[in-house]
């Protein structure tokens, strides 16, 4: 009974200035929805950065380090002399076979592991594509495609032709897209492939690809593993690298650790080999929160002094209603009430904004006329974590901004008013 | 007639801006019914004492008896709840809240005290309006009143409770002498007729020595006639 009183002085209360209301309102609308479209479109350019170098890098990447052991050297054995110690200046680092020795047992052993989903061995090595006269710097990788294929979802990225066209050509190649621009080539053309140790061979182009990230498009191609090991004179079990995902990607760094000392090779994450994108992802994140609670805050502020003006307008009032009766929390009741009706309405204004400026956002057209990034839209995601969240924070600050006036409202000594 | 307020021993002092012992060992009593002006020069103690009386100013020595119930010590929730019961208030300025209209300033009290329905409380308010003649103005805001019209509004505000004690602080105080006329006429009605206790402190001669008794204060001590 007691609180229904109070709300409709409250509403009183509110509805006699409305102006000053919905000043205080539109301080928290545009701070949530600062805050949606800020959080909205950074998680969507994280999530897009997350995606792209996902569908180039694997969950985690096993391949042989190159690393020399310096610390025996044959020169103390050739002085034979126990007395001596030999130091050798600047050795050189010794001839190593880059290859993953028993690549088939550890492939064999991942694919029985329950957290993988699919194991990709690889041989890359750097070659030049001739074409006519031109003849371009670049690398391919040497593939089981269908494998390669549940990695990267590579049906996906075809622009022309088919995956499984490798297979069934003897010698085919898959393109990507910026090099078979470059080098002028469609399916069906033949090119000339050649290895730093001068060996050459002649691939037939099947199809093109297009990840979406120049630097590899330009550059990359994919044959069956077969031919790179024919072309660098290998055997067939010579594989330089092994990738794998998982079925649950966040494990990764954990599992890679496990790999590593299981098979005794280098196992690199994603999140490891591409910590610059976590790290700039993270700053966004930062960014982003530290923009919006400042915004909040700002909001607060005006609902603290907005309320800070009622009250010392009300001074006659909230005496004449203790005098009357109304205890020290009907008071705190009264102002709370008004700024968290105002921090309610301005969140639930301020989430409809956000959302309409961030959907506004997800469908204005990205600016790039270049084929770096395969981005068509700004973007974009649509949470609900992140609405319920603004809202929370949206009654947390106005709750806070309102207590301290309403406090102080109600420590008003009304004799002190009303004696004039 | 049974004694309705009992004042034993009151001392107060004031500590700013220097020690000052204000009210100086005041005991009395007022009876059912009865309508009391409080009379004294300015700086005699006469407001703060109503203000002790009223439960608002609880800094005090000595024990104050509300219809046989002890007031003195109880919490501060304790005592907004049997002012709200038990006591009117009529100030020097009005002192009605301006936003709401002259009939929600009335009905506040008993909203606020919770024993009827909305309803039942606007016809309780609308009688007591009825009673200061001021049933046209019920939907004006009161803020737009003039100082007669608010102060009849807000005597109709303090008898909306049926309270024990109405207590009063220069009602007239701002009145011209019509209005003042008025409002005591409207005071010795409650009194006389309806049997409401009235505790109203003046400085209006004329207006106290119409009262029931007058009690005068003379530099904290109560001067005895």
């Amino acid at each position: 009974m007691s609180l229904s009183v109070n709300l409709s002085i409250s509403k009183t209360h509110l509805l006699s200035r409305k102006k000053q209301s919905v000043v205080a309102m539109l301080g928290v609308t545009f701070g949530i929805a600062m805050f949606i479209l800020m959080i909205s479109f950074m998680q969507g350019v994280n999530q897009f950065l997350e995606d792209t170098m996902l569908s180039a890098t694997p969950d985690i990447h096993i391949y042989n380090d190159v690393s020399t052991d310096f610390s025996v050297s044959i020169a103390g054995d050739y002085y034979k002399d126990s007395m001596k110690s030999v130091i050798v200046h600047h050795p050189k680092p010794k001839q190593v076979q880059l290859n993953i020795k028993n690549a088939e047992g550890i492939i064999a052993d991942l694919k029985k592991d329950p957290l993988v989903a699919a194991v990709s061995p690889l041989l890359s090595t750097q070659v030049f594509y001739n074409y006519g006269p031109v003849q371009l710097n670049g690398f391919i990788d040497g593939v089981n495609i269908s494998e390669e294929s549940r990695l990267f979802n590579l049906e996906e990225k075809m622009v022309d032709g088919k995956t499984e066209n490798l297979l069934t050509s003897d010698n085919g190649i898959i393109m990507g897209q910026g090099l078979a621009d470059k080098l002028n080539v469609r399916t069906g053309d033949l090119v000339t492939l050649a290895t730093p140790t001068g060996s050459t061979m002649r691939f037939r182009v099947v199809g093109i690809f297009q990840i979406g990230i120049g630097t590899i498009d330009n550059v990359k191609s994919y044959v069956n593993l077969a031919s790179v090991q024919q072309l660098l004179g290998k055997d067939r079990s010579y594989i330089t690298d092994i990738n794998i995902k998982l079925k649950d990607n966040k494990l990764s760094p954990a599992e890679a650790l496990a790999f590593a000392r299981k098979y005794n090779y280098k196992a690199e994450d994603w999140q490891t080999a591409n910590s610059s994108v976590m790290a700039s992802n993270l700053i966004r994140d930062t960014l982003t929160y530290v923009v919006s609670i400042t915004l909040l805050v700002v909001a607060g502020f005006g609902i603290y002094n907005i309320m800070n003006m009622t009250i010392a307008s009300k001074l006659k009032d909230i005496a004449i209603l203790k005098a009357q009766g109304f205890a020290r929390q009907d008071i705190i009741q009264i102002f709370l009430s008004q700024s968290l009706v105002i921090g309610l309405l301005g969140a639930i204004t301020g989430l409809l904004l956000g959302f309409a400026l961030s959907y506004t956002l997800s469908r204005t057209p990205f600016p790039a006329n270049n084929s770096f990034i395969s981005l068509k839209y700004f973007p974009v995601i649509f949470r609900t974590g992140h609405y319920v969240f603004g809202i929370l924070f949206g009654l947390i600050t106005t709750f806070i901004a309102g207590l301290m006036p309403s406090i102080k409202a109600s420590r008003i000594d009304p004799v002190d008013i009303l004696r004039g | 007639m049974s004694e309705i307020l009992n004042a034993i021993h009151l001392n107060k002092y004031f500590y700013e801006p220097e020690p000052f012992q204000v009210l100086r060992d005041i005991s009395f009593s007022v009876d059912k019914g009865e309508f009391v002006s409080l009379v004294g020069k300015s700086g005699s103690g006469k407001s703060t004492l109503l203000y002790l009386l009223s439960t608002l100013d609880t800094d005090y020595a000595g024990t104050i008896m509300i219809n046989n119930i002890k007031v003195t010590g109880q919490s501060q929730n304790a005592l907004s709840k049997f002012r709200n019961e038990n006591i009117g208030f009529v100030f020097q300025f009005h002192f009605l809240l301006p936003e709401f209209t002259a009939i929600e300033n009335v009905m506040l009290p008993a909203l606020k005290l919770g024993k009827y329905s909305r309803n039942k409380i606007e016809e309780m308010a609308m009688e007591k309006l009825k009673l200061m003649d001021m049933q046209s103005f019920a939907r004006k805001l009161s803020g737009k009143l003039s100082g007669g019209q608010q102060q009849r509004v807000a005597i109709a505000r303090a008898l909306i409770n049926d309270p024990l004690i109405i207590m009063a602080d220069e009602p007239t105080g701002n009145l011209d002498s019509s209005n003042s006329k008025i409002v005591f006429d409207i005071f010795q009605d409650l009194s006389r007729n309806r049997g409401n206790t009235i505790i109203t402190v003046t400085h209006d001669t004329d207006f106290a020595h119409r009262a029931d008794r007058i009690i005068e204060l003379v530099d904290g001590h109560l001067a005895h006639s």
